[in-house]
């Protein structure tokens, strides 16, 4: 048990820390690219359109 | 609507019927069989529904009703029917569960109130109120405004004819089983998951059929973009649908008996409940109310949403960490350390997003804080949204082992969950259903703002004295189970304890009628609306009736 413990411990903390980093570095390129600027400006007016 | 000729039945009309028919026919024979009254009971009711669906569908083709085309003149049909009947819904379990939480905060102050009768003892209420303001009037809101939002941020009728009205009408069916079951003694004894096997089997088709019915929306829509409310609407919608089949793995006695067993046990079903129950936070209460958030409150302010891409990484933030803030609800017990210090980090993680989308939410009213000032209606929604970063502010700090060893199991935890139930999910709620009405019953406004000021105003007040007086009333409950005497005795019995707490029980139960008061004066505003007020004028030519907030 005490190596499940030491091998659950090193994956949260090795592991999980890369893949969430990653995770959120990658939104934040997607989220901050230039050329999708233009794409969200318009999507932040969607609730605002009539039809 | 009205077409004249009867037609032959849809495909899915007879599909329907034979279900209806056959699962009607099932739950007679378990009625039948079974040795438990309630559960009897529920199988009466669910034959009973059946009945009442498997008519519907036959003759809905003799008064003209059926499918209905996509487009009309160009511009989408919206099937608005199922949002009517949710928003109604909503408003109704909304009242039930407050004043059910009203009673039980009176018990709680004056313990003759649980009347010495098992169905109205506190034990049975207090799922009673949890469930019906969380799952019925909370749920009604999020059933009601996925279905509006969807279809307006995606210029497309709902997918389906008689799916959202099975998703609509299933879920409340569930609700009705789910909240009676409580006071006949079913139940699986787990906060927030307490209906047993057979509610838990239907819950699970009728949201199979929401997801679907969401996403053929989605589907089908004209708008390239998904609008950032919908996504936030999926991930509430699918990550319950995995909660609930996760935390209900469970094994029925038999298919005559109500009861049934979990397939885990000790600490790892522990775990599990609160990977559910902290996630029905964390997807409920807070995604699917975000969303509500990132539509109505542009829509009424006429403002953009503040920064887009700051919402493009609210939501996936919020996704990634809120599933593994669970084992905070497990400070201290049996959970391994490690589980319990991940959970706690990523509480503390959750302030990132949860800050990040309060400040999205407030900034959307740059340029038009004046409305604040005019619009009761934008200020409810602008305050919901100052609760939720309060409340989940508080959250993290209550997560951190050495403040959860005060907190934890004291009332403090009460107030915690009120300031974001009432403030957050409350308001905005309220918001959403202030704007709803008017737009689908076509009205040109509310029938009163000076009502909708007045409810403001005393829910405010009511909410400050629910929230201050569990916080004083929790920490000293806490300080004083961890009192010793110079001689190293506990310095307070239990019940010393308890009678300390009896006024803030007092100011609890007052601060808990305002609020009820204040959703009355709101039921009765909503009524006058539909009956009274000015319907939109049908001149204009361009602008689909109903779109234009009313001031």
């Amino acid at each position: 048990m005490a190596n499940m413990y030491a091998f659950l411990a090193n994956i949260a903390q090795g592991v999980g820390v890369l893949y969430f980093m990653g995770i959120f570095l990658a939104v934040c390129v997607y989220a901050l690219w230039p050329s999708n600027r233009s794409k969200f400006d318009t999507a932040a007016h969607l609730p605002l359109e009539k039809d | 609507m009205a077409t004249g000729a009867i037609r032959n039945m849809t495909g899915g009309e007879q599909f329907g019927a034979l279900a209806l028919a056959l699962f009607g026919i099932f739950c007679l024979i378990i009625a039948g069989l079974t040795e438990s009254g309630p559960y009897a009971f529920h199988m009466v009711v669910f034959a009973l529904a059946s009945t009442w669906a498997f008519r519907a569908l036959i003759v809905r083709r003799y008064h003209g009703q059926g499918p209905e085309p996509d487009f009309i003149d160009g511009k989408p049909n919206y099937n608005f029917g199922p949002v009517k009947f949710s928003t109604v819904a909503a408003m109704f379990w909304g009242i039930a569960g407050f004043l059910v939480g009203l009673v039980i905060a009176l018990q709680l102050a004056f313990p003759v109130l649980n009347l010495d009768m098992p169905w109205t003892n506190f034990g049975r209420l207090r799922p009673l109120h949890t469930s019906a303001v969380i799952f019925a009037f909370g749920g009604n809101v999020l059933l009601a405004t996925s279905f509006y939002v969807v279809q307006r941020t995606c210029h497309a009728r709902l997918a389906g004819d008689i799916a959202p009205w099975f998703v609509v009408l299933g879920y409340n069916l569930f609700i009705v089983i789910a909240g009676t079951g409580y006071l006949l003694g079913i139940t699986q004894g787990k906060e927030y998951a307490e209906p047993e096997w057979y509610a838990d089997l239907f819950l699970t088709v009728v949201w199979v059929v929401y997801l679907l019915v969401f996403l053929a929306t989605i589907w089908k829509r004209k708008e390239p973009h998904i609008y950032v409310a919908n996504w936030f609407y999926l991930g509430f919608i699918v990550t319950i649908a995995v909660l609930h089949l996760g935390n209900n793995a469970t094994i029925p006695v038999s298919i005559t008996s109500p009861k049934s067993y979990i397939v885990w046990s000790g600490v790892q079903d522990a775990m599990f409940q609160w990977w559910y129950g902290h996630n029905a936070v964390g997807f409920f209460l807070t995604a699917g109310f975000l969303a509500i958030m990132y539509y109505f409150i542009p829509k009424r302010a006429e403002r953009p949403v503040y920064s887009y891409r700051l919402s493009i990484i609210h939501f996936w933030a919020l996704i990634f960490l809120y599933i593994w803030a669970g084992p905070h609800h497990l400070h201290y017990t049996a959970l391994p350390d490690w589980a319990q210090t991940l959970g706690m980090t990523f509480s503390i993680m959750l302030w990132m997003p949860s800050w990040g989308g309060m400040i999205n939410g407030l900034m959307t009213l740059s340029g038009a804080w004046d409305k604040l000032r005019t619009d009761p209606v934008l200020r409810m929604m602008v305050v919901s949204v100052a609760f939720y970063g309060m409340s989940t502010f508080e959250g993290p700090l209550m997560s951190i082992k050495a403040v959860n060893s005060l907190s934890h199991y004291t009332d403090w935890t009460i107030g915690h969950v009120h300031s974001g139930a009432l403030g957050w999910v409350g308001y905005v709620s309220f918001g959403a259903i202030y704007c709803l009405v008017p737009w689908l019953w076509k009205k040109e406004r509310l029938y009163s703002n000076r009502l909708v000021e007045w409810h403001f105003w005393i829910s405010t007040i009511g909410i400050v004295l629910y929230i201050s007086a569990m916080w004083v009333s929790g920490i000293m409950q806490g300080l004083m189970w961890r009192a010793y005497t110079s001689l190293g005795y506990l310095e307070y019995s239990f019940i010393e304890t308890v009678a300390a707490m009896h006024p803030y029980y007092v100011i609890r139960a007052l601060g808990g009628g305002l609020f009820l008061a204040g959703a009355l004066i709101m039921v009765f505003n909503l009524i006058m609306t539909v009956r009274a007020a000015p319907d939109v004028k049908a001149t204009q030519p361009a602008p689909a009736p109903g779109l234009q907030p009313a001031e």
